[in-house]
């Protein structure tokens, strides 16, 4: 709504305009122009008033966006609240239990969305396409390879919604009598299928990478993939489809999306050549698809 | 007060532990092999610091908030008494489950819109296509797609049919649709399947398929529990490419119509 592209005015400046009636930009409307001569007043009380400019435009930027991403935030969220209370009123007919801690839990929520996003534009974003510069310019695809590799393996081997799943998994298979109703087998075999899930999100992200490097058409990866999957399915054990399927989705963490999306992103811009719309994407698709062949391979294996 | 707090630092302390192998690859990468000092070393980690404190905020919000209630109301919406199951009755039509497609339904539709991975993706791809994609579109059409996938997913359940044959055939549908897309969307729509499923999403999902599975008789939890992240993870890339689809048809159409 305001133009921050433009230098921020000192204060003083804004002042005389502001006497003198005449807004610092014709398109603003005097509401607006209100909520900007409020903020440069509030920031100069704040700061110091001599402040170098970029520091002031950041701060200006940050207390808006702040405000405006609080509000999206809690839109994020009202569908949530909306289908939770609803069916809790309506259809189950029973009082919602604890409301302090729903309405203190809700107003967490909404912070937390809201730090993440600004988090994310200024760093997370920036830092993925940063490297994926640094990693261009340097120009060696060994390192890239290998920095594409740690980035999958080192975010999915203590991912804790795989640790959960492959404890789970462990279970199943020990019930099953796939392995020994010991917890050491247990135990050995949630640690293989960790390995086994962030060695396959490693190679996901590696081969991502060079798809984006060579320019191969995203298509034919992932068909190929897809049939994988179908063809090793019927030969998997039953008891480890569901979870190789479900061990796709949880692989891709609320910090590696950002990242990596940012990275594929980056590394395209910085290719010529490449279309970061076309080529910077795909590389979550990777990751969420090389897992089910890794998982059914190694259920088949055991 | 205390105790609160810290409950807060430990959830904090966890965060920190989850996010140390990537910061230890980027910092080791950096100084390692790139050996260039970032360009914005205090805005980044201040950034950092702010993804730190937002994912705990979060994660502890939906811990006091909103996963017990869901939780709870995934068990009761599944539990026998609810769904009129008596003692001597074995067997149920599968539309006796009506509310439990509901539920599924909205709450996938629900957690989707709130994921942040989802957020940052949409975010990322608003600014690379210059506006032609709308952040809260795509958004929209996959958590449709989720909300779907999830209602089918319950009723894969309550019918008791192979996983398999359900993911095949949807493999199939988006080999189909992946043939006549416009090719600029399909990094993005297959993306977004794996997205969605992430910190939302994942634990009410799971206490739904788990609950479902406990009480329709002549299903195995540790068998049938499973599957429905699978069935979130698919769908969404076919709403996407749908949704690209018609988009495509639509301006084809409006500009062939035009003289």
């Amino acid at each position: 709504m305001i133009n921050f592209k433009k230098k921020p005015l000192k204060a003083a400046v804004i002042v005389k305009r502001y006497y003198n009636g005449a807004p610092t930009n014709p398109k603003l409307k005097t509401v607006q122009f209100l909520k900007h001569f409020i903020n440069q007043i509030a920031l100069s009380r704040c700061f110091n008033i001599q402040s170098s400019h970029l520091q002031e435009l950041g701060t200006l930027m940050l207390k808006n966006r702040f405000i405006k991403q609080l509000f999206s935030s809690f839109l994020d969220l009202a569908p949530i609240l909306a289908v939770v209370l609803i069916f809790q009123v309506l259809i189950i007919r029973q009082p919602v239990p604890d409301v302090a801690s729903l309405m203190i839990g809700t107003l967490f929520v909404i912070i937390g969305l809201t730090l993440f996003i600004q988090g994310l534009e200024l760093s997370l974003f920036p830092l993925g396409e940063a490297m994926a510069h640094a990693f261009a310019r340097k120009g060696s695809l060994f390192w890239l390879l290998t920095f594409a590799f740690c980035l999958g393996f080192g975010t999915t081997v203590a991912e804790p919604a795989l640790i959960a799943i492959a404890d789970e998994a462990a279970s199943i298979a020990s019930k099953g009598g796939i392995i020994e109703q010991t917890s050491a087998a247990r135990e050995s075999y949630a640690f293989g299928l960790r390995i086994t899930v962030a060695l396959s999100v490693g190679f996901a992200i590696l081969i991502g990478v060079l798809r984006i490097i060579r320019g191969w058409p995203l298509y034919y990866l992932i068909i190929g993939g897809y049939c994988g999957v179908i063809i090793i399915t019927p030969f998997a054990p039953a008891e480890i489809i569901g979870i190789a399927y479900d061990s796709g989705g949880v692989t891709t963490s609320t910090i590696t999306v950002p990242l990596v999306t940012a990275l594929g992103v980056g590394l395209a811009t910085a290719i010529k050549g490449r279309n970061p719309m076309v080529d910077g994407f795909g590389l979550i698709a990777f990751a969420s698809l090389t897992p089910m062949v890794f998982v059914m391979a190694y259920g088949m294996m055991i | 007060m205390i105790e609160w707090s810290t409950h807060f630092a430990l959830a904090l302390l966890a965060t920190c532990r989850d996010i140390m192998p990537i910061a230890a690859i980027i910092i080791g990468f950096q100084l390692l092999v790139i050996r260039k000092p970032l360009a914005h070393p205090q805005k980044t980690l201040i950034g950092f610091l702010y993804v730190l404190l937002g994912i705990t905020f979060f994660l502890e919000g939906l811990d006091m908030a909103l996963f017990p209630l869901g939780k709870l109301m995934a068990t009761q919406l599944t539990t026998p008494e609810f769904l009129g199951l008596g003692a001597n009755q074995q067997t149920l039509a599968w539309r006796a489950y009506a509310w439990v497609y509901v539920f599924a339904a909205s709450i996938g539709f629900a957690t989707t819109l709130a994921e942040p991975s989802l957020l940052a993706v949409a975010l990322k791809a608003e600014q690379i296509s210059g506006g032609a994609i709308h952040a809260w579109g795509l958004r929209i059409a996959v958590s449709i797609g989720v909300a779907f996938g999830i209602a089918l997913g319950a009723f894969r359940i309550v019918t008791g049919t192979e996983l398999y044959y359900f993911i095949i055939s949807g493999y199939v549908v988006v080999l189909i649709q992946t043939l006549f897309a416009p090719k600029i969307i399909i990094g993005l729509a297959y993306d977004s399947g794996g997205v969605t499923t992430s910190t939302v999403t994942v634990p009410l999902v799971t206490a739904l398929g788990l609950g479902l599975a406990e009480s329709v008789p002549g299903r195995n939890p540790l068998l049938d529990g499973f599957g429905l992240i699978a069935f979130a993870s698919l769908f969404p890339i076919i709403a996407v490419l749908s949704y690209a689809q018609i988009a495509y048809w639509l301006s084809q159409r409006s500009r062939s119509s035009k003289p």
